[in-house]
């Protein structure tokens, strides 16, 4: 962003600024970031360094803090089958909603950039649900609509299926009505694609119509190469944002992560450790796996990118 | 099929199959929502036998069951969850503006420094500070208070908006500044009344975006709040949820309805702010 240009002007700047102005500038500016200071000191990074003591010890709020050394860990991956079984349902959830989600963002919009009229209703409508669908109110909807006098069920027994199950409350089903509520979540995504697709510019098409190229044809050589940074900055968002759901989880399951802790996300069983069974000590230990986790994911899909994301030659 | 033949081909028909196709996705995005909002003026029993959305008569009975549905009424709560909200734009805006400024516009010493350390802390999962902060406000006894949810955003503890003002900012042509500073201005007075007015474009996406976030937000006011008269709404709803079980779902549904109409109204009166907002800067939207 910040061009040679103006990186040489502020240097010029800052050599023939006088003495006392630029101290003065620096108290300024420093009390400017006082507020800034005082969050970064007292509820950043000063919690993440206790919390990385407290996943050390036996801490549970009301007692003092005891140094265990490596035991909450040694027994989170050696003993502790919820620690996996969330595991096991947070990766199937993010790797299977993530993927749909972005693919239905991208025909979505590509589907809207061909000029209709009415855009602007059609987008509105698509990215509505994204806006709510992280609420309480909706997780309640979605409660309703898979139970077993729900909406799905009224649709199926009108075709003639008997006796459909209460989709929310069979271990088998139950995530995947998280990963659907998820997948409805599409429109922010979306909304990012359709920016991008705008950015492309229009004489490629139009060239490479001109050499006979068809639609599917140019959107693989065209659209989709010329996309990519921009999938990979959604697939990095949406990543991110599907370890840490839990809204829904909460209120489908009752705050249990039930039937069968086929729903107990990560964050869930973090927040239960905590806050029902106060192991904070052992929840901190879970929270810094989580952030393991995510910064693996995150550094794999940066190295990845390498290979798959193609950016502009042109871009500084 | 080559583009020179579809091209000549009328596209009347196409466009109309297209149109047709977005469309009924659109309707099917939008039938849940359309659904519940049906289903509360609804008896419990049609609710259920009914795919369709017209009710034979409005019915507002499940709007008053539900409002006084938990000892204290909605209104309370609503009131609570605008108060929280409302004090977290506040919070936000003043100091994230204020170290925006600093970041994009001053010198000052280890500023590179300070500025990597603020990007650090943006992809920062919430719940490696969660307990550590939890401890910290339950020592200082502001558990059962609002403090624990609006004190962070007054400490600019959201980067994001950092970032996002910072990036606007440097977009504001210096000879600005300057041009203030010959006059005499000092850099709280080019703040106040140079900066402040120009960023005004994204102080309404970052008010819009606090909003949003702060309204639907359940886990900090989870674990924070236990005392109904300080329920927000999000809390209300899972309370109800709780007392009512299965046994009403009408005034559920009309509660739940009413829970997402500011969110409604503020995406059809900021539609434009929040799309972009999404589209630029990767917003949570």
């Amino acid at each position: 962003m910040t061009g040679p240009a103006q990186a040489g002007r502020e240097v010029s700047r800052r050599r023939s600024r006088s003495a006392p102005g630029a101290r003065s500038e620096n108290r300024w500016g420093y009390l400017f970031l006082t507020p800034w200071f005082i969050g970064i000191v007292f509820l950043t990074a000063g919690p993440m360094l206790v919390s990385l003591y407290y996943s050390f010890t036996d801490f549970a709020l009301l007692s003092e803090p005891n140094w265990i050394g490596t035991d909450n860990y040694v027994r989170m991956f050696t003993e502790d089958h919820r620690f996996w079984g969330s595991l096991g349902v947070t990766l199937r959830y993010v790797l299977i909603a993530v993927p749909l989600q972005l693919i239905f963002a991208l025909v979505v919009a590509v589907a809207l950039n061909r000029g209709l009229r009415g855009l602007s209703v059609y987008r509105a409508m698509y990215y509505l649900p994204s806006l709510l669908a992280g609420s309480v109110a909706i997780a309640v909807l979605w409660r309703q609509v898979f139970g077993r006098e729900g909406i799905v069920n009224v649709v199926l027994r009108f075709v003639g299926v008997v006796d459909p199950p209460s989709w929310i409350a069979e271990p088998d089903y139950a995530l995947y009505t998280l990963i659907l509520l998820r997948v409805w979540e599409f429109g922010s995504p979306m909304v990012i694609f359709l920016a991008g697709l705008r950015q492309i510019p229009a004489e490629l098409y139009e060239a490479s119509a001109i050499d006979g190229a068809g639609k599917i044809p140019q959107f693989f050589r065209i659209t989709l190469p010329l996309l990519t940074p921009v999938i990979f900055l959604n697939i990095i968002l949406q990543l991110i944002g599907a370890f840490q759901a839990f809204n829904s989880a909460y209120i489908i399951s009752d705050g249990t992560g039930g039937p069968l802790d086929s729903t107990l996300f990560y964050t869930l069983y973090l927040y239960l450790e905590a806050f029902t069974n106060f192991r904070m000590g052992y929840a901190s230990a879970l929270a810094w796996v989580l952030v393991v986790i995510i910064g693996v994911f995150t550094a794999l899909n940066f190295l990845a990118s390498k290979y798959w994301v193609h950016y502009d030659d042109g871009d500084r | 099929m080559t583009a020179i033949t579809t091209a000549r081909r009328p596209l009347r028909g196409r466009r109309i199959v297209l149109h047709v196709v977005i469309g009924l996705g659109a309707l099917a995005m939008v039938y849940p929502i359309m659904w519940m909002f049906a289903a509360s003026l609804k008896e419990d029993s049609a609710i259920f036998s009914q795919i369709g959305l017209l009710p034979p008569v409005f019915d507002f009975a499940n709007y008053a069951e539900g409002w006084n549905g938990l000892g204290e009424p909605f209104s309370t709560f609503f009131l609570n969850s605008f108060v929280i909200a409302g004090l977290a734009v506040i919070g936000n805006l003043v100091s994230c503006s204020l170290a925006a400024y600093s970041f994009a516009r001053l010198q000052f010493r280890a500023r590179a420094f300070w500025f990597a350390i603020m990007l650090g802390t943006l992809m920062l999962p919430y719940h490696v500070t969660l307990i550590p902060q939890y401890t910290l406000f339950f020592e200082l006894g502001w558990v059962n208070t609002y403090l624990p949810l609006v004190v962070p955003k007054m400490l600019a503890t959201d980067a994001f908006f950092i970032f996002l003002f910072v990036q606007f900012i440097r977009g504001i042509p210096r000879e600005l500044d300057d041009a203030a500073k010959i006059d005499g201005a000092g850099p709280g007075r080019i703040y106040l009344q140079i900066v402040l007015p120009l960023l005004r474009p994204a102080l309404v996406t970052g008010a819009i975006f606090t909003f949003l976030w702060t309204y639907n937000d359940f886990l900090s006011q989870l674990i924070y709040i236990s005392e109904r008269r300080l329920y927000t709404i999000p809390l209300a709803l899972r309370a109800f949820l709780d007392s009512s079980g299965h046994s009403a779902w009408g005034p559920m549904f009309a509660m739940s309805t009413l829970a997402l109409a500011p969110l409604i109204v503020i995406f059809i009166l900021f539609q434009r702010q929040i799309v972009d907002g999404i589209a630029t800067s990767g917003l949570k939207g």
